[in-house]
């Protein structure tokens, strides 16, 4: 998974503001139902959990499942109060994780 | 961000639903989620409480083209304060070969309990948002999605 996550959100926001983050990250999410040309089951590889922590402290996540589309597209909201760091990640089945993070500022 | 239902019951459900699944020879190979497997999932997500009507507004196209990857958002109305606020929301589909697509743990931080998602159905069914709220009730909603080309198996 070379590509980088890719995060949609507002570079700043009003203290209070409520602001949508927008992310999806390149990824098959191999439902572990398929079959190959010779009928041999395709083995599951899925992201199966996302965390999103903001200035460190884990404020929304996820757990994700096979029924998951591909490139897995996933928006939330978050309370903006002050200038917040933002962390992303997407565990893999096979324990590796993709990362990925961002910036809002407050005025 | 604690989770309200031992993850060991829910397991517990969808061996059965791959057990009946099995049983009942249906898609010899696939498991399959069945109506009966999702109701019963969602009585244990509402962990005794009665699931209510209303609070969720759960968007969902009437036709998908594609199975493979069916928009999906879900809102649902909290104040989202350290006492009232949306604690868990699941996504189900009941003819999934698993019912569960996602689950997403809120906090107040959250400000607004919104999500969207595309998910893959493997034919028509109904689609299921559940949600736990802080003070330990659930609510439903469900819809219909007619699905042209489903997109699990092949």
């Amino acid at each position: 998974m070379s590509e980088k996550p890719r995060i949609k959100i507002p570079s700043s926001a009003k203290k209070g503001e409520v602001v949508e983050i927008k992310t999806m990250v390149t990824h098959p999410m191999e439902s572990g139902q398929r079959k190959d040309a010779a009928g041999a089951v395709i083995p599951r590889k899925i992201l199966n959990k996302f965390t999103c922590k903001a200035n460190g402290a884990e404020v929304f996540a996820a757990d994700l499942f096979p029924s998951f589309a591909a490139n897995p597209y996933l928006t939330f909201k978050l309370r903006i109060e002050a200038t917040t760091k933002l962390e992303f990640a997407w565990i893999d089945d096979d324990g590796s994780a993709i990362t990925a993070d961002a910036e809002i500022k407050v005025a | 961000m604690s989770e309200i239902q031992p993850r060991a019951s829910r397991r517990a459900v969808l061996c059965a639903a791959g057990a009946l699944a099995a049983g009942a020879g249906l898609l010899p190979g696939v498991a399959t989620a069945t109506p009966e497997a999702t109701r019963k999932l969602i009585g244990d997500l509402a962990g005794g409480a009665t699931l209510k009507e209303g609070r969720i507004k759960l968007d969902l196209p009437q036709v998908a083209d594609n199975g493979a990857t069916v928009p999906v958002s879900v809102k649902v109305d909290s104040p989202m304060t350290a006492q009232d606020h949306v604690r868990a929301l699941y996504v189900l589909a009941e003819h999934n070969p698993v019912p569960e697509t996602a689950i997403f743990r809120f906090t107040p931080a959250c400000g607004e309990a919104e999500v969207s998602l595309r998910m893959r159905l493997a034919k028509t069914q109904t689609v299921y948002a559940v949600a736990q709220m802080s003070d330990g009730t659930a609510y439903l909603a469900k819809g219909e999605v007619k699905v042209t080309v489903g997109g699990c198996g092949t």
